[in-house]
């Protein structure tokens, strides 16, 4: 079977036009971000069918679900997906459990192969079987509605900013689990979100919006460093590298993790040696030395190579940089720029002040 | 007391409004549910005719019905090419016209109630794999049950609450389409008050005990605001 994922759609309406055109990998967790209004959930509910684009091409992983050409458009319930709402949106008038059966008593025997107790688990919500959704906390109510998604054992999960309508508390509530699902159960994802933060913390890949129109698609650390992209301009600017516990230094308090090209210290992390983590270095941390620098209090100093140069607004410059594999984005005043000569390609250190861990 | 012939009229009263509940039922709400989904132009029309009978005066309707009914009628003609004779004073004839005077009493609570509901619901069904029929009866229907309710409750104490509609096109035969309220109207004219009093003394006990279960135990909206 191919892992891949088609979408090609074309839509016209008066005040707002889609228009995409799109190969995604087909596993792992892509991102669709965008500004509101930036069509991505409008793109969303079209792979769902719930909304008829009229020309349309969708396959996933081999399935066709629409194609237009030949005047296919699989209705939604014949769809083997499963869809997260911005609001929870469970059945009022059934519990917990009535809610999680409900598409459970409609799928083939055949595909009810889900650990169910594993998935309830995992989202700490198996002792709310019982109770109402009226009964139940904005995130219990979410985190339900992400377990009736899973039970089916869908082709594919689509989430609608599955935490947009939470506060924070509760969005740190539920982004660790989101990140222990994707790890633990190997269903394509695709995930709308407006919040950089999400984007750190869960994507793989990375589709960025604008207009009904996809102006990136890629691989995250790729994506987010891309230039051209009004992402790598914003003040919350960030790289995020996936990194390894690799050891600790309890005297100091201190962390030390493998990137593909080097090594970073972290504050103390508590990991144990070889666990996988991701990393977030603000582009705004990043300064960059044409000499080694020797006499700093910065630990983490890396060599690396200037790989792209866009003065910004306000006096900024971004500069994108290669260190090891990874892409690395640095914020830097135009005059600091100009004075040091910064070109592409040119063999620099760079010095992160902060890091930050995202799980 | 309670003649047996105010009897009769009493049980063919509650046959014809069972009846007409149950016709009203079944075509009432697929057509609440089209009005409460639809952007169609057609949506205000229908709506206006619905709604007709909440003030037309009931003789107006039933004057129409029966010239409509009647031999030379639209309606009259087809039911004589089917077979059926024509039916103004029948049974049958008292049905449709009850159907037709009682019908926004059980199409505007629907409605109302899956306005309420929203697409939301249904498109969570749809992505739990239920056919929009199968999410009809399993979510639509358990959401909207005060909906329904008002309108049985509504379409029937209507109906057995009508007399313009009756005495135009159903006349006053006894066993066929005198019902309650036309009896009283007859006790009435006869000067006969104490029976009257009687069957006016059901009627109303009726249908306050009715209403009372419909705004106390289930708690529903009064009419006036469910029209709107």
């Amino acid at each position: 079977m191919t892992q891949l994922i088609t979408v090609n759609f074309r839509l016209n309406y008066a005040e707002f036009q889609l228009d995409v055109n799109l190969q995604l990998p087909g596993s792992g967790v892509t991102v669709l971000f965008g500004h509101s209004g930036s069509g991505k959930t409008t793109l969303l509910r079209c792979i769902a069918g719930l909304q008829h684009a009229p020309q349309g091409f969708l396959e996933i992983n081999g399935n066709l679900w629409q194609d237009s050409g030949q005047g296919l458009f699989l209705p939604t319930h014949k769809r083997s997906l499963g869809y997260v709402f911005q609001e929870a949106n469970l059945f009022p008038h059934l519990t917990v459990a009535g809610n999680l059966r409900f598409g459970l008593k409609r799928i083939p025997k055949s595909s009810n192969t889900v650990d169910l107790q594993h998935i309830l688990e995992l989202l700490g919500i198996d002792h709310l079987l019982k109770r109402k959704p009226d009964c139940l906390s904005g995130g219990e109510r979410q985190r339900v509605a992400i377990a009736r998604a899973l039970a089916l054992n869908p082709e594919i999960l689509l989430m609608d900013e599955p935490l947009a309508s939470l506060d924070f508390k509760r969005k740190q509530e539920i982004l660790p689990f989101l990140s222990r699902l994707n790890q633990e159960l190997n269903i394509p994802v695709l995930y709308v979100t407006h919040s950089q933060q999400e984007v750190a913390q869960l994507a793989d890949n990375l589709v960025i919006m604008a207009d009904g129109k996809t102006i990136a698609s890629g691989p995250l650390s790729e994506t987010l460093s891309r230039l051209d992209v009004p992402l790598a301009h914003d003040r919350e600017a960030a790289s995020v590298w996936p990194v390894t516990v690799v050891e600790h230094e309890a005297d100091y308090e201190l962390t030390r993790v493998a990137f593909a090209g080097g090594m970073l210290s972290l504050p103390l992390v508590a990991a144990a040696i070889g666990t996988p983590l991701r990393v977030q270095i603000y582009a705004r941390d990043v300064s960059i030395a044409l000499e080694a620098p020797t006499a700093t209090s910065i630990l983490n100093v890396l060599p690396a190579t200037i790989t792209g140069i866009t003065d910004d607004q306000g006096g900024l410059t971004v500069v994108r940089l290669q260190v090891g594999t990874q892409a690395l984005m640095s914020h830097i005043t135009r005059k600091s720029a100009l004075l040091l000569n910064f070109q592409i390609g040119m063999a620099v250190y760079v010095q992160i002040k902060g890091v930050s861990i995202l799980n | 007391m309670l003649t047996s012939a105010d009897l009769d009229t009493l049980l063919l009263t509650f046959k014809v409004a069972s009846i007409s509940t149950a016709l009203m039922m079944v075509f009432g709400t697929p057509l609440a549910w089209w009005l409460a989904r639809t952007d169609s132009a057609w949506k205000g029309i229908i709506n206006a005719v619905v709604a007709l009978p909440l003030v037309l005066p009931p003789t107006v309707l039933g004057f129409y019905l029966l010239v409509m009914m009647g031999p030379v009628g639209v309606i009259g003609e087809f039911t004589t090419w089917l077979g059926l004779g024509t039916l103004p004073f029948t049974f049958a004839g008292l049905v449709v016209a009850s159907v037709l005077y009682s019908i926004p009493f059980v199409v505007q609570p629907l409605q109302a109630a899956f306005t309420t509901i929203g697409k939301l619901p249904l498109e969570a069904a749809a992505t739990l794999r239920a056919s929009p029929l199968d999410t009809f009866f399993s979510v639509v229907v358990p959401l909207a049950k005060p909906g329904f309710l008002t309108a049985i409750i509504l379409g029937f104490t209507h109906t057995v609450g009508e007399f313009g509609v009756v005495l135009m096109v159903g006349g006053n035969i006894p066993d066929k389409t005198r019902v309650v309220s036309v009896q009283i109207y007859n006790h009435v004219e006869a000067m006969e008050y104490s029976e009257a009093h009687w069957l006016a003394g059901v009627l109303l006990v009726f249908s306050f005990v009715v209403l009372l279960v419909l705004y106390t135990v289930l708690k529903t909206q009064p009419v006036t605001h469910q029209l709107k």
